[in-house]
């Protein structure tokens, strides 16, 4: 795909539809994660939308960008948006988690668009730091983004592969924190602080820029800006809400991995609708 | 007899299969001078990558190198890989069935005198109940060799267990080496002694033990643990009645687990097992763990008479 004069204003109506698409799949399916699904769909607009080189009618193909997804539990999200950006028939969301179905409970590479299985966490930014490594040895552009989730990164993994980046200059991976504050017992800085984050990473030697994470505008420079660091791997800290869009659902722990019933999703397609 | 680590072997084939495959890459978690991974670092440093005291890292990292069409093999010592990132294996190899190559030396008593923490006991029980995985235990240096050309010529996940200890060579570069397929070293029509890796010597030596006493036993190299030969198991027990079963390896989940679990669905017939019996090893010289252990050859020369003595 090319790079267009980009609209921010139809990004805008599609995130909403995304939100109705979540929300609709997570009723139907009885169970999932809408939380984590909500505060990360203008991240993944801005890659899907904007940055990202990538082909719905190719999933495969080789030029394209490599997005692993290690936060694997936003799997409505991330279908949400692969439907929305043409990978597959949106009516294939209503299958989520069904028996037979390729829309799996955590993200699965048999969804067209899917690069990794994932769903334990604290996996992903090795996978893509091997998928980095592997593109420097070919000469080869493409760039790998990694989104995890601010309590994943409470792994011990994620900074074993944040060292690895840093150490070995890895200035084609972008990380992107869906920092939405909240995990599935309650606010992440209470369970175990992350604070101070973006310390955390320059720290360990990466370039660091922090965003609100639901405003296009700002993702879209600091995803902008990623390319232009050299001999360094580019973190992007973005200040999101859990639950983001439905105003009982915003910042309530207890949204993180319960589907909402038909009434709640009436209410909450109700406040989606008046936007 | 000639004695050379099994570790020995993989670290050489690997610079030979370097030469002729540029998309084989190596991964060490800073062990590569024991694994032997260092001659292909030394060899091409372009295509490896110590990536630190970071296991999980190394597993998950090797997956993501697969993208690109490259190889990975990931080295470390046994107990590192599959105990320390088990999740990495599992998930990001396993059930993404990534073409990783997981091989690990250092597993065993025969580690020494390092003590239990490093001598890992278990791999094969771990690797072998993981999906899409095939779990190999190469018998000699040479065998090591064959082994390592066809865990790379195979595509999908392997897990392969080199020895630290030097390893009687009892194989000929002319014998065959396919993956699942066991080799017959000895004939015999009393008993079966199945084993793999360094207890084919132990066993072959219990052969001699019990030739003396009119026992004619027939030795096994089960240098695949997964997927396991089950019509090599069958013919056995059908043409000698009794099987035994020997590994440097805890008794639950590995070589004999395997080995029982075809017997009991196909072909019932007394079995017994030489193994580490549900305990941690400890300091000492390999022979002195490997007699204090119960795994010599006059450990399996009691169990082959056992597993006789129960045909009646």
């Amino acid at each position: 795909m090319t790079k267009k004069n980009i609209d921010i204003d139809s990004l805008k109506t599609q995130a909403v539809e995304i939100r109705k698409e979540i929300l609709e799949t997570l009723q139907l399916a009885g169970s999932g994660h809408p939380g984590g699904s909500l505060s990360a769909v203008e991240i993944l607009i801005s890659l899907y939308g904007y940055k990202m080189n990538h082909n719905p009618q190719s999933p495969e193909w080789s030029g394209r960008d490599y997005l692993i997804v290690s936060k694997g539990h936003i799997s409505p999200g991330v279908y949400a948006t692969l439907a929305s950006f043409g990978y597959f028939p949106k009516e294939e969301l209503k299958t989520f988690r069904k028996f037979g179905s390729r829309l799996q409970g955590h993200v699965h590479h048999k969804v067209p668009g899917v690069e990794f299985n994932t769903g334990s966490l604290g996996h992903g930014l090795s996978v893509a730091n091997g998928i980095a490594f592997g593109a420097k040895m070919l000469n080869k552009p493409n760039k790998v983004f990694c989104l995890m989730g601010d309590g994943e990164i409470q792994e011990g993994s994620v900074w074993e592969a944040a060292m690895t980046a840093s150490h070995h200059k890895l200035d084609n991976v972008c990380a992107i924190v869906d920092y939405n504050k909240v995990q599935e017992n309650g606010p992440t800085n209470d369970i175990k602080n992350l604070e101070p984050l973006a310390d955390k990473w320059r720290s360990f030697g990466w370039h660091t820029v922090e965003v609100i994470g639901h405003n296009f505008g700002a993702l879209i420079k600091a995803l902008d800006q990623f390319g232009t660091i050299e001999g360094k791997p580019f973190v992007i800290i973005a200040h999101t809400i859990k639950g983001k869009g439905i105003s009982f659902m915003e910042g309530e722990s207890k949204w993180h991995g319960k589907a909402p019933n038909s009434e709640q999703l009436a209410e909450a397609l109700k406040e989606l609708n008046s936007e | 007899m000639e004695m050379i680590p099994t570790r020995d072997g993989f670290g050489k084939e690997i610079v030979e299969l370097g030469k002729l495959n540029e998309k084989i890459v190596v991964l060490s978690g800073d062990l590569e001078d024991a694994t032997r991974a260092e001659y292909f670092r030394d060899a091409f440093p372009e295509r490896f990558f110590n990536l630190g005291i970071a296991e999980q890292d190394v597993v998950g990292t090797a997956a993501g190198l697969t993208f690109h069409g490259f190889i990975p093999l990931a080295c470390s010592f046994a107990v590192f890989l599959t105990n320390r990132a088990y999740d990495m294996i599992r998930l990001d190899v396993c059930y993404n069935n990534r073409n990783v190559k997981v091989v690990c030396s250092h597993a065993g008593l025969t580690v020494g005198e390092d003590g239990a923490s490093a001598q890992c006991l278990e791999d094969f029980a771990i690797m072998r109940v993981l999906p899409n995985i095939k779990v190999i235990c190469p018998v000699d240096v040479i065998e090591a060799k064959k082994a390592t050309r066809a865990i790379i010529s195979e595509d999908g996940p392997m897990y392969m267990r080199t020895s630290r200890a030097p390893l009687p060579v009892i194989t000929k570069d002319s014998d065959p080496f396919i993956i699942g397929k066991a080799n017959v070293i000895r004939e015999g029509k009393d008993v079966s002694i199945i084993g793999c890796g360094m207890m084919v010597s132990e066993a072959l030596s219990a052969a001699e033990i019990l030739k003396k006493e009119n026992i004619d036993a027939r030795v096994i190299n089960m240098h695949t643990i997964k997927p396991i030969d089950q019509e090599m198991i069958i013919k056995c027990a059908k043409e000698t009645g009794a099987i035994v079963s020997a590994e440097e390896h805890q008794a639950n989940g590995g070589l004999g687990s395997a080995i029982a679990e075809v017997l009991a669905k196909t072909t019932p017939v007394p079995m017994e097992m030489v193994a580490v019996n549900d305990t941690f090893g400890e300091s000492g010289s390999p022979q002195e763990l490997l007699k204090a252990y119960h795994l010599k050859d006059v450990d399996i020369v009691k169990a082959a008479k056992k597993a006789i003595e129960r045909k009646k």
